[in-house]
Formats: structure tokens, sequence, C-alpha cells
């Protein structure tokens, strides 16, 4: 009899919805802001995906946004993996950041050359979390990326131009930084509905 | 039973027709000058034809017209055998090609890893009938006594010396790897097996023949121990197809790839190593080779995928000119990671170790691509921070408020484009080694927000040189 199928196969399959949707897990990777957290449907990053944060220019504090959660990355001894930054990083401020400096690599390479490098890295699994700064990536460039996080289940961050807003994306968030007012919005989130209302952020010094 | 012999009783033939798509086809092997070829080897259909190794060519023709032929190539044979030695250095470490046409190899300390013997020739045999080369199995307790009895038994197992001296025995004298004088003269003596030669009062035999014969029988009985040298495997992979005729399309060349990609994958197995980046060749009449390079994302060994790989990439080739010959080089092979399989591993499938992902890496974009970074005791900027490839641990200044980001070449900020928010703080260092800086430093805020790190030099006027961002 084809007709007989079992119940379990329909639930996990998909296919029926059920009244009372199951909340989304809670991601083990707080973002270590308050309200950002609080905004977000998992209540961090999203976990083996890709964060895409937009910013109009350098100074805005998009470093101070993922700052706490290097640090507790490389607290467990995993590695945090920038691929081909637009500066130094000064050593300083990201050990006062609470990150630990041996777990930090940087891989220089060129435009091309730092696609294939962020997805090698978020491949293989063996890194913590990957930033990268794609200048002229599609989204087919970035759907690669997505993919390559969920595999090798990694924090994935790209940083891209306040431009980029307008196109769609397939990462998992979407978080844009003002710099006047200083606030965060959240363009696109995985998961839940996007929260319209801005929140503070305030750089800290 | 600690030896294993694998003869090939048709290693020449079998190279040939196993680069053929169909094995039943005649072939004769050729040798000898251009001005009379004879007949070297013959396959089973050939025979049946009337062909026979000794035969002139020109009397094989006058009987049959409906056979191939193919060089009969030494070299071609010493280069099958060293594969086949490849293959066989996957279960034993000790590989010998001492004997022509066959591979020797100690297996006792194996049969742990691959179970009992039965099963371990069962494997040996279907992985051999897979790669397409007859062949003849003894293990014996002695490699010398291995080879002599894979000249007249397959699939025997001798398990100890008795059975072994049992077996020998029975081999008549011409078998036994005795020079044709000697083996002709203990006939003539009316010795026909290796028994009644046993028999023998030692110092008599010492007397009638030459050191070498009852050495040789000692090393039978492994009273003896033969010194073997061991096989090596190289570190690359380099095997071609000659093509008898015009490839015009690829679907005539997935034979050919099929078998090299899985004569790959067994040279892999047995180096336990994988491949990540190899180069096809299509070789062309007069035309240099067109190249196809296959790269994969991670080290792999598995024929089916390899030969998916490189098929995928084949058929995206438009070749202009028919192709010749074929032939499969890969020069860098990674050593292999089976995918991971841990009950509680929070990290799923193909999790690629840190270092060999920097090697990856290293490996396309340059040694210099992949740093680390460290904190240098110093108050300048520029001095503070330094590349290193070790990851030692050292301290910083804690406290101190310093920018995420540093800035290689200081910019010059334009005047009323931003504000001072805070300073200054006065960085005056560097007097000793020469690059002696004298600044005051602020934070600034330019119009769009940003926040950044800018100096003037003390005593000068001029704009403000922004150094890092605050980010």
């Amino acid at each position: 009899m084809g007709a007989v199928v079992a119940l379990d196969t329909l639930f996990n399959g998909g296919q029926v919805w059920k009244g009372r949707p199951a909340p989304p897990a809670v991601s083990p990777q707080p973002t270590g802001h308050a309200a950002l957290d609080a905004a977000l449907p998992t209540g961090g990053w999203p976990e083996a995906a890709l964060t895409e944060i937009l910013l109009a220019g350098q100074g805005v504090g998009e470093l101070q946004l993922v700052w706490p959660a290097l640090a507790r990355l490389s607290a467990a001894g995993e590695r945090i993996v920038l691929i081909a930054p637009p500066y130094v990083p000064y050593p300083q401020a990201w050990q006062n950041a609470g990150i630990d400096l041996r777990q930090l690599s940087i891989i220089q390479a060129s435009e091309r050359d730092a696609l294939w490098a962020a997805e090698q890295c978020l491949r293989s699994g063996s890194c913590g979390a990957v930033l990268c700064w794609p200048r002229k990536a599609d989204d087919r460039a970035l759907r690669r990326l997505q993919v390559a996080a969920e595999t090798g289940s990694t924090l994935a961050f790209a940083y891209r131009s306040m431009a980029e807003a307008v196109n769609p994306s397939p990462a998992a968030l979407r978080i844009a930084i003002d710099a006047k007012p200083a606030q965060l919005r959240v363009l696109k989130c995985r998961g839940g509905l996007a929260r319209t209302a801005p929140i503070a952020f305030a750089m800290g010094h | 039973m600690r030896w294993v012999c694998i003869l090939f009783p048709q290693l020449a033939l079998d190279a040939v027709l196993r680069q053929r798509p169909d094995p039943d086809e005649p072939l004769a092997l050729l040798t000898g000058p251009a001005q009379r070829r004879v007949l070297q080897a013959v396959n089973g259909p050939a025979r049946a034809l009337g062909l026979r190794p000794g035969q002139s060519m020109a009397a094989a023709q006058a009987l049959s017209k409906g056979f191939v032929t193919a060089e009969y190539d030494a070299a071609e044979i010493e280069h099958w055998q060293q594969f086949l030695a490849a293959w066989a250095y996957r279960f034993s470490s000790q590989v010998s090609v001492h004997y022509p046409r066959a591979v020797v190899f100690e297996i006792e300390s194996s049969l742990g890893l691959f179970g009992a013997w039965p099963q371990f020739e069962a494997r040996l045999r279907t992985e051999l009938t897979e790669l397409g080369f007859r062949h003849r199995i003894v293990a014996a307790p002695n490699p010398v006594a291995a080879r002599v009895l894979a000249n007249v038994y397959d699939g025997l197992v001798v398990p100890d010396d008795q059975a072994l001296r049992y077996h020998l025995g029975q081999l008549p004298v011409d078998r036994i790897a005795l020079e044709p004088t000697v083996s002709t003269a203990l006939s003539r003596m009316g010795l026909r097996t290796l028994s009644q030669v046993q028999a023998l009062p030692r110092h008599t035999l010492a007397r009638r023949f030459e050191a070498q014969v009852l050495k040789h029988l000692d090393a039978l009985l492994g009273l003896r121990h033969l010194a073997l040298a061991f096989y090596l495997p190289p570190d690359r992979f380099d095997v071609r197809i000659e093509l008898n005729f015009d490839v015009q399309s690829h679907q005539a060349l997935l034979f050919p790839l099929r078998r090299l990609t899985g004569d790959l994958s067994a040279f892999l197995c047995g180096r336990d190593s994988g491949v990540q980046r190899f180069d096809l060749h299509l070789e062309h009449a007069g035309l240099p080779d067109t190249l196809i390079k296959v790269g994969l994302l991670s080290a792999e060994r598995d024929p089916a995928m390899l030969f998916e790989l490189a098929r995928g990439r084949l058929e995206q080739v438009q070749v202009e000119a028919p192709v010749r010959g074929f032939r499969l080089r890969a020069e860098d092979l990674p050593s292999f990671v089976p995918q991971r399989q841990e009950l509680f591993d929070d990290r799923p499938q193909q999790s690629l170790p840190w270092e060999q992902l920097r090697e990856r890496l290293r490996a396309r974009l340059g040694d210099e691509a992949v740093q680390g970074l460290r904190f240098q005791a110093d108050h300048r900027p520029e001095c503070a921070w330094q590349t290193t490839v070790d990851n030692q641990f050292c301290g910083g200044l804690p406290g101190v408020q310093r920018p995420g980001w540093l800035l290689t070449e200081p910019l010059a900020v334009h005047e009323g484009s931003a504000r001072i928010l805070m300073g200054p703080e006065r960085i005056e260092s560097g007097w000793w080694d020469g690059a002696d800086v004298r600044r005051d430093y602020y934070l600034i805020q330019t119009r769009a927000g940003q926040q950044g790190w800018a100096y003037r030099v003390v005593g000068e006027g001029g704009p403000l040189w922004l150094q890092g961002w605050f980010a």
C-alpha cells in the first residue's frame, strides 16, 4: 500500500505545518551586545552561516561589533582568520578586546583569490570565524560563502559597502551600521521577521 | 606463511590488453628488427587463430589477418611491474620486485589488519581482476619458495616448514629455478624431483655442482635468507596510454580515462596519499599537447570520484586536432585525510586540520600569504606590530586606547572635515634607532561619523595625519 506514510517522515520532511512552531534554537554565539542579541531571533550570530555587515565607511565600530564573539572563540582555542583585511589590525587594540593573537591569522590575497581563500577556510571546518572584505562579490559568490559556512559550520562575516544594501543577498543575517546617529539596523535575519526599529550602538571609548 | 608471491604469467599482454576496450580481440606482441618481426606473445583468441609465439610476422599474416599487433616493450613491462608493486605497497611495506614479472611481499604482519588469509586472498584477486591482470598467488614461509611454487601452483598456501618441504619435494627439478645446465645434469643423473635431490648427501652435491646450487636449495627451504631490495614508491604519478587510432570524440577517451584514474587511485591507496591537482595531457600529432588541469577542493583518491571529476573537465574541452595519446600526471600528492567520523563531533564532515589548510593556502597564494600577528613592545604605532609565523605569546599594554585598524601610510585630514573628540596623547620615542617621532595623537570624528586616530608632529603646524580607525 503506497498510501501508508509514516507520520514521522511527513513531519520531519517539513511538509506538514504544525500549529505551534518550535521556537528557533538559541544560538551558541551571542554577539555580546545585549540589545542586538534581543533583536535577533536566535539571540546571537546565526551559527554556521554568513553574516553580512554593511557600512558606509571605516571607523564606525564594525570591529567592536564582532570583537566579543571573536574573543570568546579565541579563548576557546578556535582560529580566527582575516582574509585580505583593508588595514593592519593594531595588535594592542585586538588584545585589549580580549582576542588571543596566537589564534589570529591574516591571509594576504588578491581580490579574486580572497574569495577562494575564504571559501577554503570556511569549508575546512578548522576555523572558528572567518572575516572577509569582498569588494566585487555578486550573489553567486556570496551564496558560495554561505554554503561553505554551512558545510564547515563556521561563523562567516563579510564586510561590504552600504551601497550593497539594495541588492539581494543570500546571507543569513544582514546588519547595517550607521555612523550618524550611531545605530544598527537589521536588514534581514533568517528565522524571524527583521526588526525595523534601529538599535542604538554606541562605540565604546 | 609469511610471504606472498603474485606471478603475472602474461604481464606484457595484460598491460596492452587492459588499455583496449575489447579484451577478447586477438592480439600479438611483436619483437625483433623491422626486417624480421617475430611474434613474442599471443593471447587466447590469437592462439585460436593458429598464431604461436616465435612465428614470424609473415607466417602469422599468412594464417590470419584478423588480429591486432603491438610492440613488445621491455621498458613498459618494467613500468607495469613497478605499478603493481605500488599497488601491493598498500598491503605491506616490504614489497620486492626482485623477480621479473612477479611481486613478492611480506604478509604475516598485515593479516591482523586485512583479516584472515582466505578473505585477503579473495580481495587481492578481486582487485587484480579489476585492474586487468591475470595472476597466480602463492603464500609460503619464504620469498624464494613462494616464487618457485608459483611456477606450478595457484592459490597454494604453505603454512609451515614441514608442508613447505613436502610441496617443494614434489617439484620437478626443471621447475625450481636452477640453471638449465644444472637441471639437465640432475635429470640425466636420474633425479626427477627435488626430494630426490635433497636425499643426496650434501657434500656430494657440493662436489659436483657450483656453490650457487646448494645456496639456492638452502634458500628454497628457508635455511638461508635472501636479502631482498624493497620497493620504494615514487613521489609522482605519470602514466601515458598511446591510442592506436585518431580519436575525435571524447566518448572514445572515456575508457582510457577510467583506466588512468583507476590506476592513479590504486597508486594513491598504496602510498596512503590523495591527489588534489592533476593534469591530463591530450597528445596530438604535430601539435602541442592540450592540457586539462583538474583541481579538487580536498585531497581525494576514490576512483569513481576522480573519474567523474576528470570526465567533467574533459567533456568541456574542444580540441582542434585528433588525439593520439593520453597521459595523466600528478605531481603533488598530499596525504589523504579520511573523513573524520566521531560519535560526538560538533564539527561535521570534511574537517581539514588548520595545518593542512594553511599549506593549501600557501601553495596557491604564496609562502608569505598566511601570517600571524604579534605585538611588539614599542609605543610608535608603525613599530608596534609585526607579522609572524610562529605563535608565541607576547604581552600587551592593557588600558591604553588604540584603534582597531592601523593605516600603513598616514593620510592627511582636510581642514574642517573632522573635529577633535579627545587628546592629545603624546608619543615620543625612537631616538635610539633614527626613526625618532614626537607626535600628539587625537581621537577625531569625521563629518560622516567615523572615528579615527590622527596625529600632528609636535612643533609643526599643518593638517592632522590620520593613522588609524577606531573600528
